[in-house]
Parts: C-alpha cells; structure tokens; sequence
C-alpha cells in the first residue's frame, strides 16, 4: 500500500511541470483508479491547501496521502512526491556550475528573466481575483501595498498582521 | 554543522509562512536566503526560479534544492527540500486530522482572507521591484521587453503554461546569441 502510494506520487512529481496547481489534474486521475479519496474530497483540499501555510502542490499531497491511508500515508506521498525533484535539480545544478560563465547561457537566463516576470504579474491577478472581493478588501490591498513600498519588514510581520485584520474587520 | 542547522531553520521557516503557489514564496525566500543570510544573490534566486518553473516538481521544493545544493551539495539539497516540506506535512496533517472542525469558524476564515490580500500587496510590491531591477540591468532592453510583451500575450490571450513561455524565452535568448555570435 505504502509503496503505491510513494510511486503514484513519485509519478506526479516527474510529470507536473511548473509546479502545485498542474499536480491536481493529476490527483483528479488518482480518484478514477484508487479509492483513496473522492472528486469531493478533493475539491475540499484545494481550498484548504490555497489557505494554509506551505506550498500548494506539498499541502496536496500531504492531505491526499492522510486521506488515503492516514498519518503515514501523509509521509509518504509527500516524500514521493519531491523525490524526482532532487535528483533532478543536483543534475541540473551540476549543468549550471560547468557552464555558469557560457555567453549561450547567460543570454537564456537573461531572456527567461522578462518571463518570469510576466508570470509572476499573471499569478498575481489569478490571486487578486480570489482575494480582493469587496471595495473593503480592495482598499485594504491598496493599504498593505503601500506600507510595504515605504516600510521594508519581513514578509512575515505583515502576513500576522494582515491575519489580524481580517479577524477584526471580520472578513 | 552550523549550516546545515542554519539551512533547516531557514527553509521550515519558508515553508511555514508560504501561502499558496510557489511564486507566492520569492518574497518570503528572498527575505531569507537573499537578504538575511546573503548565501546566494538575488540574480542567482531568479535563475533558480526560472529554471524551477520548467523542471519537474513543485517550484518551492526545487528552489529549495537548488539553494541547499549550492551551499552544501547533495546533503544540502536533501536537507533543505525536507525543511521547506515539514511545516506542510505538520500543518496539514493537523488540518486534515481535524478538517470540518476548526475551518468553519468564521475567525479562522476571516484570518485568511486577510492574508490572501496580504499575499497579493506582497506580488505588487515585488513586480514593482523586479520591474525596475531588470530595466536597469537588462543588457538589451528591446529584446527583452519584447520577451516580456510576448510573454504576457502568451499567458492573458492564450492561457499558456508557465514552461511555455519559459521555453518561448530560453528560445529568443538562445537564437540571440548565435545571431550576435554570427555576425
């Protein structure tokens, strides 16, 4: 059981490309051929893994694997689930290190830098669509924004404090 | 041994305070081991990010390997990806453990729309940054802005995917230096 589990979410590591949105295709596939948990049950965690701490793809597979067999179930899909990534990642960073100063691959970073940046524009407005629902959160947005142009603290004081607002506005 | 230690501390705590996709961390990540601990620089972070985006896996995870693996090699890259996934595997496990319980009290969602839009000042605030960093350190600015315009296209009119337009990118850049190369 544990080693199904461990080389069904091994899978899903090799194969979704561009990280834990693109693993829940995947999981959707896993409810047609295991009884492991329903398209319900899934559709739940999404929710629950977008608004908990950790990364979406890692919060899935954590919750699938809990859902599946239990606590270690948990374990175990998530270690299959990174594991094609290190031996991935080692490969390539040995690639980088022999080739850092190569004029090619300078030019496909410095190329890949205005796409990452488009993406992260692209990501912000799939986040802004879910997260900025009233004029009132809107306004609130636009507060945040400001303060952390002007005031540069970590990133964790104002994800507390804007917990805190949204327990006292009552969001 | 400090390091390793220090690589633990640092990645759990990214995982801990990482909300949602992968790209909702580069700030947080970027407080951590840009900033903080200045084991790699920021240009290193967004290479890392670049090429996580069109590798296997979750992006989160593949930057945290690459981060460990440049500092401490394999023991490193291994460390680092078990930090950065703990918090997750505690959290959720807690949640799913308890799930119909606690995420239906209206203080507990009320905190999260509040970090939601926190998490969306956080994006602003670094397209901002990033924006005006690659303006000033872009080496071509009309292929590069046409990259982004292209870029753009690709994801608002086509829906792609991320790793296409990296890949459509990784192209324009690739052809460009053997245009320069040739001529």
């Amino acid at each position: 059981m544990f080693g199904v589990l461990f080389y069904e979410f091994f899978k899903i590591g090799l194969f979704a490309v561009g990280g834990g949105l693109v693993t829940i295709p995947f999981l959707f596939d896993l409810t047609h051929r295991f009884n492991w948990f329903t398209p319900e049950q899934l559709a739940n965690m999404i929710a629950v893994a977008e608004s908990t701490p950790g990364a979406l793809g890692i919060n899935m597979a954590t919750f699938a694997g809990f859902q599946a067999v239990g606590v270690w179930g948990g374990i175990i899909a998530t270690l299959g689930l990174v594991t094609p990534s290190i031996f991935i990642i080692i490969l390539i960073s040995e690639f980088l290190n022999k080739h850092a100063c190569d004029v090619w691959l300078q030019n496909i970073l410095s190329s890949a830098r205005p796409a990452v940046l488009a993406l992260i524009i692209s990501a912000t407005l799939q986040v802004a669509e879910i997260s900025l629902k009233s004029a009132l959160m809107f306004g609130i947005f636009v507060v945040f924004a400001i303060m952390m142009y002007f005031y540069k603290k970590s990133p964790i004081f104002y994800i507390l404090l804007s917990a805190a607002t949204g327990v006292i506005l009552e969001l | 041994m400090k390091i390793y230690l220090q690589l633990l501390v640092s990645f759990f705590k990214t995982g801990l305070f990482t909300f949602g996709g992968g790209l909702a961390m580069l700030p947080i990540i970027k407080a951590e081991v840009v900033d903080r601990r200045k084991w790699i620089t920021e240009d290193e972070l967004l290479d890392f990010f670049a090429l996580s985006q069109c590798t296997p896996g979750i992006i989160i995870v593949n930057v945290a390997t690459f981060c460990g693996y440049r500092l401490k090699g394999v023991l490193g890259g291994i460390a680092s990806t078990l930090a950065v996934i703990t918090p997750s595997v505690l959290v959720i496990t807690l949640i799913a453990a308890a799930l119909g319980a606690y995420m239906d009290y209206p203080a507990v969602k009320s905190a999260f729309a509040g970090i939601r839009i926190c998490t969306c000042a956080l994006l602003l605030n670094l397209i901002i940054e990033l924006a005006q960093k690659f303006y000033h350190q872009s080496n071509n600015r009309r292929l590069h802005g046409l990259i982004f315009v292209l870029a753009l296209c690709m994801l608002g009119l086509f829906k792609a995917t991320a790793i296409w337009v990296i890949i459509m990118a990784a192209t324009v850049g690739l052809l460009f230096s053997f245009k320069g190369r040739f001529k």
